[in-house]
Formats: C-alpha cells, sequence, structure tokens
C-alpha cells in the first residue's frame, strides 16, 4: 500500500540574489532588497516528502532516523549556517529560492535510505514557499 | 464539466491520542533497536492533527465542494471519537495487529471517511441529507496526519 512519510527541517542561510548578465541597476530592480550587496538571510524550512510501499513489518515507509541522517549529510552540514551563494553549486546560479529548492531535490533524489523522493518544498519565508517533483 | 473547475477543500481537526511501536514477531532487542524510544511499552503521546481533502466541483446553487459543518462531523463521528484520547494500540480495532505508525494512520484514517464522504458527500443532497448542499461527485482525495510539526505522513488511496 502506498503512502508518503513528510519531515521538515530548517536550514539558516544567506544569499544574495544578483546575476553577472545583468548591470548593477538592473539587478536591483530585478531583485530589489534582496540585492543588498552584504546578503541577507533566512531559516529556510526544506519539507522533504518519500512516497513508497508501507513496510508490512514496521508500519514505515522510510525509516526517519535513517531519513535524518541521509538529508543531514546531504543538506543540512552543506548548507546550514552557510552562505549559499559561496556554495559550488551556485557558482553560476543565482540562490533563487527556486534554484535551492531544484538543488536539494537533486541533491537528495539518489540518496534515500528508501521510497522515491516525491517533492522537496523549500519555505524561505512564512508567505512564500516553492516545491519541486520528480514530474517536473 | 472539463476538470479544470475541480477544487480541493480542506478541513483540519486535532486529537491527541498515545501510542508505541511494537511488532509482536520480533524478538525484544529488535523491536527497540528499529523502534527506538518508540518503543517503550507504556507507550507515549502526541497532538495529532489531520487534515482532510476532498476533491469536487462547487455546488452551482451553492457554492461548496461539500458543507464544511457535514465534513465536521463526519471526521468527529467517525474518526475523533475514536482517536481522541484514547490508547490506539489498545482502544482501535485496527491498530488490534497493526503498528500505529503515522502512515497507517493515515491509511486507517482514509478506510474510515471514504465511504461516508464518498457516498454522502458524493450525494446531491434532498431528503435525510437536505441543507449540507455538497455538490455531486466529491470524493476523498487525500489523508494527511502530522504527528509533530516537522512529521507527517500522507495517503491518497489506491493509485
Amino acid at each position: 500500500m502506498k503512502a508518503y512519510f513528510g519531515r521538515r527541517y530548517m536550514v539558516s542561510a544567506s544569499h544574495r540574489l544578483n546575476t553577472e548578465a545583468l548591470t548593477a541597476e538592473e539587478n536591483r530592480a530585478a531583485y530589489g532588497k534582496c540585492n543588498n550587496a552584504h546578503g541577507h538571510g533566512h531559516n529556510y524550512v526544506v519539507e522533504v516528502l518519500v512516497g513508497g510501499a508501507v513496510d508490512a513489518e514496521t508500519g514505515m515507509v522510510v525509516d526517519l532516523v535513517a531519513l535524518d541522517k541521509a538529508v543531514g549529510e546531504r543538506i543540512l552540514d552543506r548548507f546550514d549556517h552557510a552562505n549559499l551563494n559561496l556554495d559550488p553549486l551556485f557558482a553560476d546560479r543565482v540562490p533563487t529560492t527556486e534554484n535551492f529548492c531544484t538543488a536539494i531535490f537533486a541533491l537528495l533524489c539518489d540518496a534515500l535510505p528508501g521510497g522515491e523522493l516525491e517533492h522537496v518544498r523549500v519555505e524561505e519565508t512564512e508567505n512564500n514557499f516553492f516545491e519541486c517533483s520528480a514530474r517536473g | 464539466m472539463d476538470g479544470v473547475d475541480m477544487i480541493l477543500l480542506t478541513r483540519r481537526a486535532v486529537f491527541c491520542a498515545s501510542h508505541y511501536y511494537w511488532n509482536e514477531a520480533w524478538p525484544a532487542e529488535k523491536n527497540e533497536q528499529v523502534f527506538g524510544r518508540c518503543a517503550n511499552r507504556h507507550g507515549h503521546g502526541h497532538n495529532y492533527t489531520l487534515e482532510v481533502t476532498v476533491a469536487g466541483e462547487p455546488d452551482p446553487v451553492t457554492g461548496f465542494v461539500v458543507d464544511l459543518k457535514w465534513l465536521k462531523d463526519v471526521m468527529e463521528r467517525e474518526v475523533l471519537s475514536a482517536y481522541d484520547h484514547k490508547h490506539l494500540n489498545l482502544e482501535t480495532p485496527e491498530f488490534k495487529n497493526t503498528i500505529p505508525t503515522t502512515e497507517n494512520i493515515a491509511i486507517a484514517i482514509w478506510k474510515r471517511l471514504e465511504p461516508a464522504v464518498n457516498s454522502e458527500g458524493g450525494a446531491s443532497g434532498g431528503g435525510a441529507t437536505a441543507g449540507r448542499a455538497a455538490a455531486g461527485g466529491a470524493k476523498l482525495s487525500r489523508i494527511r496526519v502530522y504527528e509533530t510539526p516537522e512529521i507527517f505522513a500522507e495517503y491518497r488511496g489506491e493509485a
């Protein structure tokens, strides 16, 4: 029987939205406050939803402790209390939350201890969030 | 309708219940190793948040997919009266031989709600159901159960 298991993690990180493809003035126009040269930060909430068959012996789609370990190693150790702009993933990509979301999906999709990655949702603030799934 | 008018409607409720994880087929050591603190046979508890999502088209007269008061009453009757302030392992028949993990709770709640939602909620109204103003064809779409704000499970029926 297929079900989904979801887990929410917090990642506190800084970023600056700026692209060399635009002039300084165009960057300010495009990104507003997010273009502040010194950066700013968020408590991102990363929601990971894993789909799969419920194991008959354990009643679980995926083991919570093993999932935490995988997300810890792949995501939290890498991004929590970091500056996203300095991560190699964002060397030539603006660390918008859209791009952060797809980066997390790509890092996690082959790292799960069980089940399939159904979606990654990244909440930048309480009022905006981004989601991507395997279906694109 | 071509499907573009389909609406997902969700109602939340909270129930407080205790449970523990234990597979009777395993020795105690394996239960403790796999389930950790959740294997404490004295149980522990949560304030579960339940989200019930129903899919349908708004009724042309009332604008409702289903009447929320009716849905609230169904959730109370079918789920909360059985789960709230109860020990799930000891007091609910579906968990006599099934471990009440969050995944299994989501599946069990679906089974409790589906008959009522998909028959009563899908009725066109009238008779004993008059005043509920349910639109035709409303169906249970998704059950989500939060064990804590950071841990949840979801069931969407047989795909």
